[in-house]
């Protein structure tokens, strides 16, 4: 087999191949992050009038803001991350997707669950746990679907036609594996008849929420830089040895963090988290050097495409991976702890880093798998920009806000309603910030949800003119005009 | 292909072991745990909740209270104190001479007289009056002791010390043993509202705290906690008499005449679970302590 005339004539197949499960997993997500943002928006409400929903009892602050949450994780990033790495899989494998009726399956069963997991949050049934919140029904969904893809996902990558590997693979590799075996093993302790008892629940939950929240999205997320920065900025990635080298403090430092400063355990829990959070600094470090050399020098013009949105994704990620880290340290904890700071940072690394990767990833990738362009390739831009702006708006403002008021927190002369009063000036502007995602989240869901209709009616139109064509010529069978199309 | 396969063995190994380390070792050592002792006495800590408190904590996790309530207290050290707690025949002034020599001319004494003078400033005699509270212990127990043998009666303590404790959240840092017996532990991590690990000693009374659920505001001015109205139903009074659980409202936060206000089962659950958190005993790993000499 000639591979270079393979390589022509699988591009476009290979594309094709992961069209239904793609626009399965991306209208999902898009849908999930545009309610999430909502809800959130909503949630954050009762801080402006506090008894707005008090007669609404799935609206109620801890309800809302616990879903929303969940909506962001859950709804959007894995699924649009699990998408993505499909795509970047059969790309790199050279090959169409194996088993593309898994991912299919695997998506509705996703979103299935993320649907159960919101409706129940919002009747009351949240299992109390922070970001392990879905009830057990909708955690063993999740874990199917995600295991499904994983399937798919190595079975595309054992079909490839070329013998080495790429960055991006090690770092999805990981990310398959690390999902997998965290919400598996923490479900089971902590979703099972018979319970760790104790303060041990708090611990498995900080476990697993510093293991999806920062080491899960950093894995997806820069896997996905290091496939598109290359690509579009066209020249190799900067250095194999030092992504290597990040991946791997990342996952053995990165790990262990998540304890907090004051929990009320033995000591030496924090005391390993706080190393580990120094530690992992060195991978951040390692990260934001490749991506500047991979960058820098690039002749892209980017105005708003994936290209900013990617680099500003990987800006967030060094910032708002400092950020959380600096929650672990000793000194900056017990001003940070138990205010705004933490809500901010989780929004940075959900939004800024995460949401910024993928949207970037989806507009790169959807023209591609549909084979024509962005129904609004306006709107993609102006996502760009709500997204960047918004971002920015809905964090800093926390953030400041956060250690003024652990500052305030910390001295017992103030009253409590002032120290919370301080952050809530800043909760104000923050909303504003907030609606703008909003905002560059509609035009996401406006182009995945045109670019699906437009492709039902073609598949419509299809179907209605074979059936009229046979009709009118009698039983001779036709081949269809564009068999390739039609073809998921 | 090479490369591949032991990246993938690191990362198994990794995430072995930060969950060797996060998840096993700690239900190795804190899965475990049993009941403890209270200090100098023999009751058990911590207490078992009964009856409406148990379902409470139901209610308070499916309304999501952890969002915006911790249930921790932190601490940042402890202190040795002297409270002075009847002072017999002296007169204050005379007893504040008395104990400025002896701050002066006991060696033991001088390092800590500036902090004794500055307590004593301003005091008319109104008790109990801390007298001393820092690192040192022999300044406690010396200074008891002086004050002893010319019939003052003093009391010396451990206390803890830091914001959350001197806002009165606590006596004592939060501990492990505190939340063995919840299912799910609500630590939570923003204090958007107090603390409430000890609400149920700072506002006892089930009244109280319905109202509160009910009308934040009508008691606490400033609050920007939701009302949690759904817990409660506005019905229409039986002719025209108030029912025994009837809420007892300000005019502006009452419904119309002739109605009433009546908590819910759920809402009797959740005040019954606020006036059960009273993490306040004295435990070996926190030991602040009630009292350690009277003298």
């Amino acid at each position: 087999m000639n591979p270079t005339e393979n390589k022509t004539i699988c591009s476009s197949e290979i594309d094709a191949s992961c069209r239904v499960p793609l626009l399965a997993l991306f209208g999902g997500a898009a849908l999930w992050l545009v309610l999430g943002l909502a809800l959130g928006l909503a949630a954050v409400m009762t801080f402006h009038k506090p008894d707005m929903f008090a007669d609404c009892a799935f609206l109620t602050f801890g309800r809302a803001q616990t879903a929303a949450n969940d909506l962001l994780l859950y709804g959007f990033a894995i699924p649009a991350a699990l998408g993505v790495m499909l795509w970047i899989f059969a790309r790199l494998s050279q090959a169409p997707l194996a088993l593309p009726i898994v991912p299919v399956v695997a998506a509705n069963l996703w979103h299935l669950g993320v649907f159960i997991g919101t409706a129940t949050i919002l009747s009351g049934g949240s299992t109390g746990h922070p970001w392990l919140e879905y009830p057990r029904a909708a955690a063993v969904l999740l874990f199917a679907a995600f295991m499904l893809i994983a399937v798919c996902a190595v079975a595309t990558m054992g079909s490839r036609t070329n013998g080495e590997l790429y960055p991006s693979h090690w770092f999805f590799f990981a990310a398959l594996l690390w999902f997998a075996w965290s919400y598996g093993s923490a479900n089971i302790f902590l979703q099972s008849h018979q319970q760790p008892r104790g303060v041990v629940q708090a611990v498995i939950d900080w476990w697993l929420t510093n293991n999806l929240l920062f080491v899960w999205l950093a894995l997806a997320g820069i896997g996905i830089a290091f496939y598109f920065l290359p690509k579009i900025a066209g020249k190799p990635l900067a250095s194999r040895g030092y992504a290597l080298f990040g991946l791997l403090t990342l996952v053995f430092f990165g790990s262990w963090v998540g304890i907090p400063q004051s929990a009320p355990v033995p000591a030496w829990l924090p005391t390993v988290s706080a190393y580990a959070g120094l530690l992992s600094l060195v991978s951040i470090v390692a990260i934001a050097i490749v991506t500047k050399k991979t960058v820098c020098g690039a002749c892209v013009k980017c105005s708003g495409g994936p290209f900013c949105f990617i680099k500003f994704g990987m800006l967030s990620f060094v910032v708002s991976s400092l950020l959380y880290i600096s929650e672990f340290c000793p000194r900056y904890s017990r001003v940070l702890e138990f205010t705004w700071f933490n809500f901010g940072v989780t929004q940075w690394q959900l939004l800024g880093f995460a949401g910024m990767i993928l949207c970037g990833a989806i507009y790169e990738i959807l023209p591609r798998v549909m084979g024509k362009e962005l129904p609004f390739a306006k709107l993609a831009k102006v996502n760009f920009f709500l997204f960047a702006g918004g971002t920015l708006l809905f964090v800093i403002p926390l953030l400041i806000g956060g250690v003024e008021q652990g500052k305030a927190l910390n001295n017992s002369a103030i009253p409590f309603a002032d120290a919370s009063g301080v952050a809530l000036k800043f909760l104000r502007i923050s909303t504003t910030g907030q609606l703008l995602v909003l905002l560059g989240a509609l035009c996401l869901l406006l182009n995945i949800l045109v670019m699906t209709l437009q492709w039902k009616l073609g598949l419509v139109k299809t179907v209605v003119g074979v059936v009229k064509d046979s009709l009118a010529e009698g039983s001779a069978y036709q081949p269809l005009p564009c068999d390739k199309e039609a073809k998921p | 292909m090479k490369t591949g396969f032991s990246v993938f063995l690191a990362a198994f190994v990794a995430l072995g072991a930060s969950w060797f380390g996060l998840v096993y070792c700690p239900l190795k050592q804190l899965g475990v745990a049993t009941e403890t002792k209270v200090l100098q006495s023999d009751a058990k800590w911590p207490l078992q909740r009964t009856g409406d408190a148990t379902l409470g904590l139901q209610v308070y996790r499916s309304a999501g209270c952890a969002a915006c309530h911790t249930e921790q207290v932190r601490q940042t050290g402890a202190a040795n104190v002297l409270t002075i707690t009847e002072i017999g025949s002296h007169q204050p002034a005379d007893l504040k001479a008395f104990i400025a020599s002896l701050a002066s001319s006991v060696t033991e004494l001088m390092n800590s007289s500036n902090a004794v003078a500055a307590n004593l400033a301003g005091w008319n005699g109104e008790l109990p009056k801390v007298l001393y509270s820092g690192d040192d212990d022999t300044v406690v127990s010396m200074l008891g002791d002086k004050l002893k043998a010319v019939g003052v009666k003093t009391e010396a303590r451990v206390v803890a010390t830091g914001a959350d404790i001197a806002r009165g959240w606590g006596t004592r840092q939060s501990v492990a043993a505190d939340y063995l017996y919840d299912a799910p532990v609500q630590l939570g991590n923003l204090r958007a509202g107090p603390d409430l690990s000890t609400i149920g000693v700072r506002a006892p009374d089930l009244n109280w705290q319905l109202q509160h659920l009910y009308a934040p505001r009508s008691l606490v001015k400033n609050s920007t906690m939701p009302a949690f109205r759904f817990l409660f139903s506005v019905q229409k009074k039986a002719e025209g008499k108030d029912s025994a659980d009837a809420l007892v409202l300000p005019k502006e936060f009452a419904p119309t005449d002739g109605y009433e206000v009546v908590p819910t089962a759920e809402a009797k659950q959740l005040a019954a679970y606020l006036v059960s958190l009273k993490n306040n005993a004295p435990l070996y790993e926190a030991p602040f302590s009630p009292i350690t000499a009277a003298k």
